[in-house]
């Protein structure tokens, strides 16, 4: 293939300015891909917002969906905005502590063969796809037991784990050894090194990883499916039965050929995709600045 | 990575043995924090194990035979899982066939084309489209293009390329396999160019400027210099892309239109393994139903498993030549 590029005849002219038209080309197609990639952004989202902005209003933070059909346009998904909520923050609080320790386990503690044997373990559980997840835990607790929003909860954390542990693991590894010897030098064993230099050390990435993690599973609705899907239409801060969530609302609505209904689910489409992504933008933000102050500048 | 924390641990952990002084605070942290790390393993072997327990007796009453049968009949309790591997491989290939050189383009362009202070911004958005949750694309993808596949580009398709087996019929109403191809398309592209950024990226100075130097121009040294290096990285990244849309349950499910038929048909509906387990929520019925659905989530457990290991293993030679080299 390198001999393409240097072969006598690329020196006359006329395969000069060949080259030169042909490195145009390329160069527009790559410009011109980049510009629908940011486009199609643009325009999901722009959609989004033009048909749900409709949508809002306070009713819809604060009523829950009408029953039957009649006056949904003053009803609203305060069920699911909670359902949401609960279910989320009792995955973040499985996912999170045993992220945040397998990724100490592998960065301080692992000898390299375990690490990177566990690092694969990870890599592959991520890699399984939600609804293969949302089929596990149903056939692992809910078949039988019936749905509740703690097992929703369950599956998401499964999701979340290799996302909370992949990024704590490359923080840590930020760390510069040199703390870690200094609080070993002055007499600190290695636990209350770990605690007391490392983590705080790491502790803005950390968020951040779990921040984006949580944004990523709060979105998700496979595994939902199996796991917290036939929820009642009251508000309900029940984690032993299942609640509505904002995924599954906009799943099960989107299917009604009601205008209304369609028009409740591009709202709560909007909920949903402004708090992702709103949360996502600051978490990178603040990472980024986080991870520059850990490693000085570089 | 690990060479980072290899020189970091080791030595410290050495002189706490040889001194003596592992605490029992240090034996704490460090079984929980063991016992944290293996609960990959725990989830991984427990996945598969009650998947195939509770797939047992589907496999049991269809065989091996299940991938091959066409036959998903709910009223004679018959399952088989040959349309849904069909859909699977046809919308996830062709998926992967669009957005392949669009991910490599973008790449190129942040890597390569970008002025510096648009590279941030522009790479930015481009992750952004992986962080729009799959149940608001699926939604986009029904009600804003489905309609306008059926208008506008499904009549142009027809026109121009109708004498392929892809575009025959004029583009129905609605929900299509086609739809389900762009939308995966949509969540590969944030993937598959994220990764190859990185790779690109990691191309060493010296190979690109020595290529500049000789008189190459930038798509000269791109497809002298940064492919070859990159290669085997790139195809890891259409690998990792692939078992992303091979997973995708609930876009799909929302715009394909769980039709159960074997066609070239881009314009008919069609169905994925994924989709048809997501469809089934709370319809299926019989005890052989779930545990056909289960299966159907064993054979998506089998294919992520091989198209993340297969990606590891790709990724991890390249780390390795790329060590031996630096």
């Amino acid at each position: 293939m390198s001999d393409h590029v240097l072969t006598a005849k690329s020196l006359t002219s006329e395969h000069r300015t060949r080259r030169r038209i042909v490195n145009w080309v390329v160069e527009g197609v790559a410009t011109l891909a980049a510009l629908t990639a940011v486009a199609l952004l643009l325009i999901v989202v722009g959609s989004v917002a033009k048909r749900g902005l409709g949508a809002i209003n306070l009713d819809f933070f604060t009523k829950t969906p009408s029953l039957l059909g009649f006056d949904v346009a003053s009803s609203g998904i305060a069920n699911a905005i909670v359902g949401t909520f609960v279910i989320v923050g009792l995955a973040v609080s499985m996912a999170l502590p045993i992220g945040i320790l397998a990724a100490i386990y592998l960065n301080e503690f692992a000898p390299r063969r375990v690490q990177s044997v566990m690092t694969v373990a990870f890599d592959v559980l991520n890699g399984v796809p939600a609804i293969v997840v949302g089929i596990f835990v149903f056939v692992f607790i809910v078949s039988g037991h019936g749905q509740a929003a703690w097992k929703g909860s369950f599956a998401l954390a499964i999701l979340m784990l290799p996302l909370v542990t992949r990024s704590t693991q490359e923080v840590l590894a930020l760390v510069p050894s040199s703390m870690r010897e200094a609080s070993l030098a002055l007499g600190a064993p290695r636990w209350r090194t770990t605690l007391s230099v490392v983590l705080p050390m790491a502790v803005g990435g950390i968020i951040t990883g779990a921040t984006l993690a949580t944004a990523r599973v709060a979105g998700e609705t496979a595994p939902l499916l199996f796991t917290s899907a036939l929820a009642g239409n009251a508000v309900s801060w029940q984690p032993d039965e299942p609640l509505s969530s904002i995924p599954m609302f906009i799943f099960t609505s989107a299917e009604q050929a009601d205008p209304a209904l369609q028009e409740q689910a591009w709202g709560a489409a909007l909920v949903l995709i402004a708090f992702v992504l709103v949360a996502s933008m600051v978490a990178r933000a603040f990472g980024l600045r986080s991870r520059r102050r850990l490693t000085g500048g570089r | 990575m690990a060479s980072v924390s290899e020189t970091v641990v080791d030595p410290a952990a050495a002189t706490l043995r040889r001194r003596g002084r592992f605490s029992p605070g240090d034996a704490f942290l460090y079984g929980i924090t063991l016992a944290a790390a293996l609960s990959a393993l725990v989830l991984l072997v427990l996945l598969a194990r009650e998947l195939i327990a509770d797939a047992w007796p589907a496999v049991q009453e269809f065989g091996l035979g299940f991938v091959t049968s066409r036959t998903w009949d709910p009223s004679t309790d018959v399952y088989g899982a040959a349309t849904f591997l069909f859909g699977t491989a046809l919308t996830s290939f062709a998926a992967l066939l669009l957005a392949a050189p669009l991910s490599i383009a973008i790449a190129l362009f942040l890597t390569e084309l970008a002025p510096r202070w648009l590279r941030g911004p522009v790479g930015t958005l481009v992750e952004m489209l992986a962080a729009v949750p799959s149940v608001v694309l699926g939604l986009w993808g029904i009600l804003v293009m489905g309609p306008w596949i059926v208008e506008h580009v499904g009549p142009f398709l027809h026109r121009t390329l109708g004498w392929t087996p892809f575009f025959k019929t004029e583009p129905a109403t609605g929900p299509s396999m086609l739809s389900a191809i762009l939308i995966l398309t949509i969540m590969m592209v944030p993937i598959i160019s994220s990764i190859c950024r990185e790779l690109f990226l990691n191309v060493p100075r010296e190979l690109r400027e020595g290529a500049l130097a000789l008189g190459a121009t930038r798509w000269e040294v791109v497809r002298g210099v940064i492919f070859p290096y990159a290669r085997a990285g790139v195809a890891a990244a259409l690998i990792l892309g692939l078992g992303r849309a091979i997973g995708e349950a609930i876009a799909v499910t929302q715009v394909i239109g769980n039709n159960e038929a074997i066609t070239w048909n881009l314009f008919d509906p069609g169905d994925t393994l994924a989709s048809r387990i997501a469809s089934l929520y709370v319809g299926a019925t019989t005890k052989l139903q779930i545990s056909s659905l289960v299966y159907l989530a064993l054979i998506l457990l089998a294919f992520s498993l091989v198209v993340n290991l297969l990606a590891r293993v790709i990724i991890n030679r390249v780390a390795a030549r790329h060590q031996v080299s630096a």
